[in-house]
């Protein structure tokens, strides 16, 4: 038998996660494993209500409970300057709540004790005197005349309306459809769902009050830019505050964002003395923290007869809550929605959009999904299904027929955004010949012929990720690099520490692989740490798939760094000039006569014992990269259902995803990604639901109303791959965390759309449950 | 007030006072400090917080302590027996069963049981056996791979005493 070698671990092996061995023995260490000597707890009084004004606030019953430390009121960080805070859009939302709630599961008070049961008890015995005002739910009814004013005391605010934006070209796409032969519609509902990692948000918040010096232990995906938003809101140094980011248990963009309950936890432990630990439970999770969607879109696309496109008209009005709390690149204010061209070369196009404040929970972080990119490539890929509908085309041919192609990258689009890479069609071809396309094109005809219902969803598309460039891309003024530094030992081991931060994406993996591939240590003799601002280098954190874009660039440059030192080192050793020196996979040579070498690790040991004159001792660097321009990841996704007329349920079939995500590190994670993205797509498509009833009460406040799929509901994944490198990625990466979420939810819908379209069923809103499908049917006579 | 307990964790006697009303789950965690149980959702639907009770799969929290008085514990602390990984473990490896690893613990267990049960289990008793784990990241595919290969590493080990011992017999 043939000895296997062990993997190395360079760019494409599908080396096993370096992180396994501590989650499987049940070893991780999250935030709530986090416990510190003296530790009191704290529980979070919310409101009952969406909307009402707090009369007074009595807190004596929970001050009586023994084992109580403190209740913290508004009125009490108000004295603080504490009872609001900046949000990520540059919005305010209330830390506490002082003079009115604005949602229900609005943070009132919280109780400090000494036990977490305990916390609990007294959090239920804050008594709060309410007068009930008028929930506004939607933002339709928010943007109506009269309506009641949520945002009461912000000055100069008069309605509920929070931003107009516009992207792209009016005039000329007015002209585009005055010269269309045919112009289609769609007006959809994204709506509103939710992350759910599958550990809530908390914070272990420790301050000493004789040192000023703050550790807080956070769910964080970004605690670099956590730690200088403590500085800012809390008025701390911020040399003196170190935020440390555990294992994660999942984030999805829920552990974006700064929450109440961080600050009130912090400034507990700064006010008593001792440390304070606040975990969620999940309906706090559910009815409190960054929620996703909520968009109400309308799309128009003018078209020619023979089925190319020439013009997108987008408007789009989104539900933000009570507070604007999108994470979002400064200049954006809708995010990056306008990436809504997708994967057709369009030649005009206009967006508008506009924001409202209502009554329900604000965030609108994300779900998987970078910056509204999931909302815009729904809308599109809806949109050209009706079009291949209404107009009795093939949605394979009619996405041939518009797609951008292959030489047309660097590709300017509509919108502005300079596409890097991509080969849509190869993408689409390989996708529908992984399915057997057109004989199942032939089974539909004939069920179709039996009145049984069949649909072939398709979906191509094309997101917009990586974010920088910096001076493109911020969050609240903070540009969008990332940082790597690489520290390479006597021995010729390694340390790289990265400004990004794991959710589970297996960064101590992918990252080593790349230091692997550039200076040819083996990934198992690199050590990747993240997490803790006092020892990792500036970033802005692990959201809108920007790890492999930005922090795997950075380490891709800082192991470059090292490797040109490393030369001079080795020239040093081999008695050559350095531009001899030739480096293949962890060796130096001399050009033309490779039988002698030094090996890193030989290298590596000299930079510390025996340097050529003039050179500074050691092996380490650090490096802070600002990518000259987003990535464009892409795919196609097509989807088979079968549909009962009777019952109105959707059975998926096959799911065939062909993704490229430019050069794939560790396929073996990528896949991984592309599976946990389309379960989630699939959820959301036809199971997740965050919605309100017209008193403003959220319905979808845990997991027996808020549907996750499980492993017997989620469908088996047919995976498939094209490569096309980022052109402008040091290893033509371009990230892959979210492609499938962003790309999948339009495929299931487009078909059950394709199923019974012939019937003149145009749409049906997400989650499409059994009994919407039903209800459609039942309205054109063909339900059973 | 308090309430006397003896529970055998992981194979250890362990008595304690506790509240009536304190949930398996923070006495495993907060008392004994076996945090490889995780609270993921407080009302029994995502399974993070799975355990053994005398070989079922139980979420601890929606047990209480005082329930487990006198019962058999099983946390995921107890799979690597003497360090050697159990094969469900290797196999979640292997297999890229894991992401995050929240869930993992809870789906290892439920999988113990499933496999003690049903050594050789189809691809849907596999499902249907973790319909009660939910998990954000993978997607499920490679935690049945995971399940599938174990159960054949776990059949493959348990022949080979039986071949000796037919060898010894013979």
């Amino acid at each position: 038998m043939a000895v296997e070698t062990p993997l190395k671990g360079n760019i494409g092996d599908s080396i096993k996660r370096k992180e396994d061995d501590r989650f499987i023995r049940g070893k991780g260490n999250y935030l709530d494993d986090v416990v510190l000597p003296g530790m009191l707890h704290m529980a979070i009084h919310r409101s009952p209500f969406a909307h009402a004004r707090i009369k007074s606030i009595n807190t004596d019953a929970a001050q009586a409970v023994p084992g109580v430390v403190a209740v913290v009121t508004g009125a009490l960080l108000a004295q603080h300057k504490l009872a609001w805070m900046p949000t990520l859009s540059g919005d305010t939302q209330a830390v506490l709540a002082t003079d009115k709630v604005r949602f229900q599961g609005q943070e009132v008070a919280c109780v400090i004790a000494t036990d977490p049961y305990v916390a609990r008890d007294a959090a239920a015995l804050v008594e709060v005197d309410y007068e009930v005002l008028p929930a506004v739910v939607t933002p339709q009814k928010a943007l109506e005349p009269g309506a009641p004013l949520i945002r009461d005391e912000k000055e100069g605010q008069t309605n509920n309306h929070i931003y107009h934006w516009e992207a792209g070209d009016k005039a000329k796409t007015e002209e585009a459809f005055a010269k269309a032969d045919r112009v289609v519609k769609l007006d959809t509902f994204y709506p509103r769902c939710h992350p759910s990692p599958l550990e809530t948000c908390g914070i272990v918040a420790d301050v000493n009050p004789a040192t000023g010096h703050a550790t807080l232990y956070m769910t964080s995906q970004a605690p670099h830019a956590h730690r200088t938003l403590f500085a800012i809101v809390a008025g701390l140094p911020e040399q003196n505050i170190r935020i440390i980011s555990p294992d994660i248990g999942g984030g999805f963009g829920n552990k974006v964002p700064i929450y109440p309950g961080y600050v009130v936890a912090t400034a507990a432990s700064l006010l008593i003395g001792k440390p304070v630990k606040w975990v969620e439970d999940r309906s706090e999770n559910l009815i409190s923290t960054g929620f996703a969607r909520d968009f109400h879109m309308s799309g128009e696309l003018a078209l020619r007869n023979d089925g190319r496109m020439l013009g997108l008209r987008v408007k789009m009005l989104s539900d933000n809550g009570a507070f604007f709390a999108d994470a979002q690149p400064s200049k954006f204010r809708a995010g990056l929605f306008h990436i809504v061209t997708g994967s057709y070369d369009l030649p005009a196009a206009h967006v508008e959009t506009d924001g409202a404040y209502t009554n329900k929970a604000p965030g609108g972080v994300a779900y998987r999904c970078s910056f509204r990119v999931t909302e815009a490539s729904y809308l599109i890929e809806r949109l050209v299904e009706s079009a291949a509908l209404e107009m009795k085309m093939d949605p394979a041919d009619i996405r041939l027929k518009n797609f951008i192609q292959p030489e047309q990258f660097p590709y300017m689009s509509a919108t502005g955004f300079e596409y890097d890479s991509g080969d849509y069609p190869r993408a689409m071809q390989l996708a529908l010949d992984k399915l057997g396309y057109q004989e199942l094109r032939k089974e539909q005809a004939e069920k179709r012929k039996k009145g049984e219902l069949m649909g072939i969803g398709v979906a191509s598309f094309t997101e917009v990720v990586g974010a920088g460039p910096g001076k493109h891309y911020d969050i609240v003024g903070l540009r969008m690099f990332d940082s790597a530094e690489l520290r390479v030992h006597p021995t010729g081991k390694a340390i790289l520490k990265l400004g990004v931060k794991s959710q589970g994406q297996g960064h101590e993996t992918t990252f080593a692989q790349i230091v692997t591939e550039e200076l040819g240590i083996p990934a198992a003799d690199i050590e990747v740490q993240e997490g803790d601002t006092d020892n990792t280098p500036y970033g802005l954190g692990t959201y809108a798939s920007r790890s492999t874009p930005v922090g795997g660039a950075a380490t891709a440059m800082v192991s470059r760094k090292l490797r040109d030192k490393a030369k001079k080192i080795a020239a040093h050793l081999l008695e050559a000039s350095e531009a001899d020196i030739e480096f293949d996979h962890g060796k130096f040579f001399v050009r033309g006569s490779p039988s002698k070498s030094k090996t890193i690790q030989d290298v590596a040991f000299a930079a510390y014992t025996n340097l050529p004159d003039g050179l500074e001792a050691g092996l380490e660097g650090v490096t802070y990269y600002d990518p000259p321009n987003m990535t464009y990841p892409f795919g196609t996704y097509l989807v088979v259902v079968d549909i009962d007329r009777g019952t109105g349920q959707v059975k998926v079939r096959r799911m065939v995803a062909v993704d490229d995500c430019g050069v794939r590190i560790n396929p073996m994670i990528v896949e991984g990604q592309i599976h946990g993205g389309l379960t989630e797509g699939f959820g959301i498509a036809f199971m997740e639901l965050i919605t309100f009833d017209e008193e403003g009460n959220c319905l979808g406040s845990n997991f027996t109303d808020y549907l996750l799929p499980t492993s017997w509901e989620t469908p088996k994944f047919e995976m498939g791959e094209t490569v096309t490198p980022s052109p402008h990625h040091p290893i033509g990466a371009k990230g892959v965390g979210e492609s499938a979420t962003v790309g999948s939810p339009a495929a299931f819908v487009n078909a059950v759309i394709d199923a019974v379209g012939h019937l003149g069923i145009r749409n049906i809103d997400m989650p499409v449950t059994s009994d919407k499908v039903w209800e459609a049917l039942n309205k054109v006579g063909a339900a059973e | 007030m308090g309430q006397s307990i003896t529970v055998t964790v992981n194979g250890e006697k362990r008595s304690a006072e506790v509240e009536p009303r304190l949930l398996l789950v923070h006495f495993l965690r907060e008392r004994l400090r076996l945090t490889g149980t995780h609270i993921g959702c407080d009302t029994t639907h995502c399974g993070a917080c799975t355990v053994l009770v005398d070989g079922t799969p139980v979420k601890s929290c929606t047990m209480l302590a005082v329930q487990a008085d006198g019962q058999q514990v099983t946390t995921v602390e107890a799979l690597a027996a003497g360090g050697t990984l159990h094969p469900i473990q290797a196999a979640f490896k292997q297999e890229h069963g894991l992401q995050c690893g929240f869930c993992t613990p809870g789906m290892m267990l439920t999988s113990v049981a499933l496999l003690t049960e049903k050594p050789d289990p189809t691809d849907d008793e596999i499902r249907w056996a973790l319909s009660g784990n939910i998990c954000r990241c993978t997607g499920y595919m490679n935690i049945v791979k995971a399940v599938k290969s174990a159960a054949v590493q776990m059949k493959a080990s348990a022949a080979v005493p039986e071949a000796a011992n037919a060898a010894a017999r013979s």
